[in-house]
């Protein structure tokens, strides 16, 4: 077998894997801290291809794929705070109806995205400067791919900064650990919640932005990554950070390498199985957690 | 009503099943009081309902006259109380420095002025603190947690600390320590203290007065100087 192709694929395997860690970033974080699983989260996404498509219909040029990043980052942010002090820190002790709640809002939105945009996708064209390819060790990679991998490092890298230096960060880990602690300290939890909740849909919205590098913007863009972005979640340890970015790289490499010998399709039923398969035996996913999701 | 903590007919229930039944008390800012009784006559619940950890099925909590019955448990503590809980829940993942940091969020109240800061009282009441301050608490022998505990309640500068059980499973010479700690807590800070207690010489030695709980309710109360520990004993004790 062509190792270049196999090299290829393993490339391949990290790039899918940057995209389901923006993808699930923010549903690791929200059941992590409010044991709520937001059905909506896929739409969030969607609204942050959209915003990509908006802003760099403003803003052309080279610099318009960070505007949009940004953009994307404050309006997917502000629906999700606006989301959870609405909707969601009503129900928080109602989890099947959390569901149902945010079910029914995705539908919504996708319904909202129909009406404005059309059924029809529309496309986002990158600059140009992300539209080639370059030569590393003999593979030719394109440069798109590359730059999502960088997005998704600088998130991590930045979200793990976030959580350690800053005092909001050093609540969320205390509000994460012990919550009824937390709040007899005079910590106020429910806005905490509300904080990482309106953080894990930001990076979702720079999620929308990196897929509508990928292909064209539908409103039913979010459906497509949220099942493995909910796998992702669940393999990782529900609520770990850490845990969610192995099992992406996990699901991500196995998703690439298995397309070396089977179709796409197959591909697909293959990692679900390989899901199932590490489940039985690590019922705990990658990484245990103790947060409050999984002490009660 | 200008006492610090006023308790009128208050009741508690978990889902269908009462656990305090009309506790009635006040307390004045500087008083130290103990509750005593049983496992399972309802100490902690007590304290969790003062503390708005959970919620009163009946009556009315007040701190400083204001009636705080519908606060939440961080806006209780912004009003002044501290909480040491049973089992101590200090913050596993987090150092010493930060778990007390956590603390100073009671500090979010509008009659404090100046910078947040853990106090310097805190470290002196506990040196050992400042020599394990970048240690996680979670790997912390059960006396050094107990200590952070305290500190971590007292960095939010309260009024009245609420302290369930804090000698339990502390060996003895600590348990000293952290008695010395709450005489000078209450001595030089003014800090009323209300403690759920079953070690009775500890409870004795430094409370003013008693409470006897059974089944949720007070049974007996009384001054520590003037009732000998023996005529509580055989309420406390199996």
């Amino acid at each position: 077998m062509d190792l270049g192709f196999i090299i290829g694929q393993v490339f391949n395997g990290f790039s899918v894997a940057s995209i389901y860690i923006l993808a699930a970033l923010g549903l690791a974080l929200s059941f992590g801290l409010m044991r709520v699983i937001n059905m909506a989260h896929g739409e969030i996404l969607m609204v942050g291809s959209y915003v990509a498509y908006l802003t760099i219909a403003l803003v052309p040029g080279p610099l318009g794929i960070f505007a949009a990043m940004i953009a994307a980052f404050a309006v997917a942010g502000l629906l999700g705070g606006v989301l959870e002090v609405t909707l969601v820190s009503r129900l928080t002790s109602r989890p099947l109806d959390t569901l149902l709640a945010t079910w029914g809002v995705s539908l919504i939105l996708q319904q909202a995205a129909r009406d404005i945009f059309g059924a029809t996708g529309v496309s986002v064209t990158a600059p140009a400067w992300l539209d080639h390819t370059i030569l590393i060790g003999g593979q030719t990679l394109p440069v798109t791919r590359l730059f999502i991998m960088a997005v998704a490092v600088a998130v991590l890298g930045g979200l793990a900064a976030f959580l350690r230096s800053t005092r909001i960060g050093l609540l969320v880990r205390a509000v994460n650990q012990d919550r009824p602690t937390a709040a007899a300290m005079g910590v106020d939890v429910r806005r905490v919640d509300a904080a990482i909740f309106a953080l894990g849909s930001g990076v979702a919205g720079i999620g929308g932005v990196v897929l509508a590098l990928l292909g064209p913007v539908t409103p039913n863009v979010g459906q497509s990554y949220i099942v493995t972005a909910f796998l992702v979640v669940v393999l990782g340890g529900l609520g770990s950070t850490l845990g969610m970015t192995i099992a992406a790289l996990m699901i991500g490499l196995f998703m690439a390498l298995s397309q070396i010998f089977v179709d796409v399709s197959l591909a697909q039923v293959l990692s679900l199985l390989f899901v199932i398969l590490f489940l039985q035996f690590r019922p705990q996913g990658v990484i245990a957690v103790r947060s409050r999701a999984l002490d009660e | 009503m200008s006492d610090l903590l006023n308790l009128r007919s208050v009741s508690a229930a978990y889902g269908n099943g009462q656990v305090l039944w009309d506790v009635a008390f006040d307390m004045k800012g500087g008083e130290a009081a103990t509750v005593l009784g049983r496992n399972g006559v309802g100490k902690t619940t007590l304290l969790k309902t003062i503390m708005g950890q959970l919620p009163v099925s009946g009556g009315h909590v007040y701190i400083d006259g204001e009636d705080v019955t519908a606060m939440s448990a961080h806006m209780r503590a912004r009003a002044g109380i501290g909480f040491v809980p049973q089992g101590r829940h200090v913050f596993p993942h987090l150092t010493v420095t930060e778990n007390l940091e956590v603390g100073l969020s009671a500090l979010d109240r509008k009659s404090h002025t100046g910078p947040k800061r853990v106090p310097e009282m805190v470290f002196d009441l506990f040196p050992k603190l400042t020599q394990i301050a970048k240690r996680k608490a979670g790997v912390l022998s059960g006396g050094e947690q107990q200590q952070l505990a305290i500190g971590r309640a007292l960095a939010g500068k309260p009024s009245l600390l609420l302290l369930d059980e804090p000698t339990e499973g502390i060996q003895p010479n600590i348990v000293q320590q952290i008695e010395d700690a709450l005489l000078r807590v209450r001595t030089e800070l003014g800090v009323a203290i209300l403690i759920v207690e079953q070690n009775l010489d500890f409870a004795w030695s430094f409370a003013d007065r008693y409470f006897v709980m059974q089944r949720g309710r007070i049974v007996k109360d009384g001054k520590t100087a003037e009732d000998p520990v023996e005529t509580v004993a055989h309420l406390v004790h199996v």
